[in-house]
């Protein structure tokens, strides 16, 4: 131990001696700057140690603005998101804004096109059941809708009321299996009986195997139903089958896509067909 | 009474020092006061051959026409350095005395010329042939003085009864 203390002893005279002869010249010494050495060393050793302390400084400095940085680009990069989906949402409901629009342009043109009296309803609902082609529109008898009255939309025919309630009314798609109007061909005038098949495609029945009927023909409406007022587009000729016997098998494409249908007509008017049948006895 | 006695080696050293160099005009090649910085390190440990050089070195710088403290600071060094290799070492023999002495020039050349030579005070060209012939001379004046020293009555019971740190 006292061997140790003797040689720390020694040291620190060693190291006072040393810094003293450092002093010593640096006081009758300058630079190759011109700057008094024990200034030029001190600045040195200094500086160096201010370099360190500046690297660990920046470096912690940029761990944190980074680390901050982070946090706050992610909170810039959630109120982004949100505003984004914000923006997406009113996207969507401008876009559907514009689509109603033109289909309520759509409707308002068919309208005065037709002279039929009709009112506009939106569809609020559809058919619990796949068997059955329905849907609700908005309009019920309160606004003077009744049963088997015609619901059309600018692409076609839509299909019929069967039941009202005040505010509501349900349609029968033209799809359905229980539905059917009268058509004809409109460049033939060909006639038949398009009923629903459930599916996508409508059959036109009764059309003579010598009818003049090809793929492509317009299929309209002929009113003699008494419900569908003559002239409305119900479909495009895409399938017909010559191997029958008396009729010829037809299939029909629908004029609307009842899977994009949100606002139709609900024709008012009776038709001829109709007016007929109610004052036979 | 150790002091008084550096004190007078020390003057000696650099009276002979100058006398000496005086007849061989500048041709000596012997640095007296580094030998009695070492001597006194070597036989009295690191402290005393720090003060030793310390004190010398000063004296020396004093006396010539250079910065002061850069011959201090050199003989400092070396006096310490040569203390701690007389205490961790047997330097009895005369061949390791002269490598102490050898070495211990080299190391103090090496300091002072190096701190000029840093601060662009001085430029030494080639300094290794001075260097090593005044590393040989110091180192046989300093085995010399060993063996002169020994050889006094009693100096072999004084040395072995002096404290070294």
């Amino acid at each position: 131990m006292a061997l140790l203390d003797s040689r720390s002893r020694a040291g620190y005279l060693l190291l006072t001696a040393v810094v003293g002869h450092v002093l010593l010249i640096s006081a009758q010494v300058n630079a190759k700057t011109g700057v008094p050495i024990l200034e030029a060393v001190t600045f040195g050793v200094f500086a160096e140690v201010q370099r360190g302390t500046s690297a660990v400084t920046n470096s912690i400095r940029g761990v944190w603005t980074g680390y901050v940085g982070l946090r706050q680009v992610r909170r810039e990069n959630a109120e982004l998101q949100r505003q984004l989906s914000d923006a997406q949402v009113q996207l969507q409901e401008q876009r559907a804004l514009a689509d109603r629009s033109r289909g309520l342009e759509q409707l308002l043109a068919l309208r005065d096109r037709t002279a039929l009296e009709t009112t506009a309803a939106t569809i609020v609902g559809s058919g619990v059941t796949p068997d059955f082609r329905t849907v609700t529109i908005d309009k019920g008898s309160l606004q003077k809708l009744k049963a088997d009255m015609a619901v059309i939309a600018p692409a076609g025919v839509v299909g019929r009321v069967v039941v009202t309630s005040p505010g509501a009314a349900k349609v029968q798609l033209l799809i359905d299996r229980n539905a059917a109007a009268g058509a004809l061909d409109e460049r033939s005038r060909a006639q038949g009986v398009v009923v629903g098949t459930g599916d996508s495609l409508l059959r036109m029945d009764y059309v003579s195997e010598v009818a003049d009927i090809v793929i492509g023909d317009s299929i309209v409406a002929s009113g003699i139903d008494g419900i569908y007022p003559k002239g409305f587009v119900i479909g495009r000729v895409e399938v017909v089958d010559k191997s029958g016997g008396a009729y010829k098998q037809v299939l029909v494409r629908p004029a609307v896509d009842f899977t994009s249908l949100e606002d139709v007509l609900v024709v008012l008017t009776p038709t001829a067909a109709t007016d007929a049948a109610r004052e036979t006895p | 009474m150790r002091t008084v006695w550096l004190i007078i080696a020390t003057a000696l050293a650099l009276a002979l020092q100058t006398t000496l160099d005086r007849f061989v005009r500048g041709q000596l090649v012997i640095d007296l006061v580094l030998v009695v910085v070492v001597y006194t390190a070597l036989t009295s440990g690191s402290v005393a051959g720090l003060l030793a050089g310390t004190f010398a070195g000063l004296v020396q710088d004093a006396m010539s026409t250079g910065i002061l403290g850069m011959g201090g600071l050199a003989n400092t060094i070396v006096g310490f350095l040569a203390g701690v290799v007389g205490t961790q070492f047997i330097v009895a023999h005369a061949f390791s005395r002269f490598v102490v002495f050898a070495l211990a020039t080299v190391l103090h050349a090496a300091i002072f010329m190096g701190l000029y030579q840093g601060l662009g005070l001085r430029d030494f060209g080639s300094p290794y042939r001075a260097v090593l012939e005044q590393a040989l001379g110091n180192a046989l004046v300093g085995v010399l003085a060993f063996q002169v020293v020994e050889m006094l009555p009693g100096a072999v019971e004084r040395r072995r009864s002096r404290p070294r740190r």
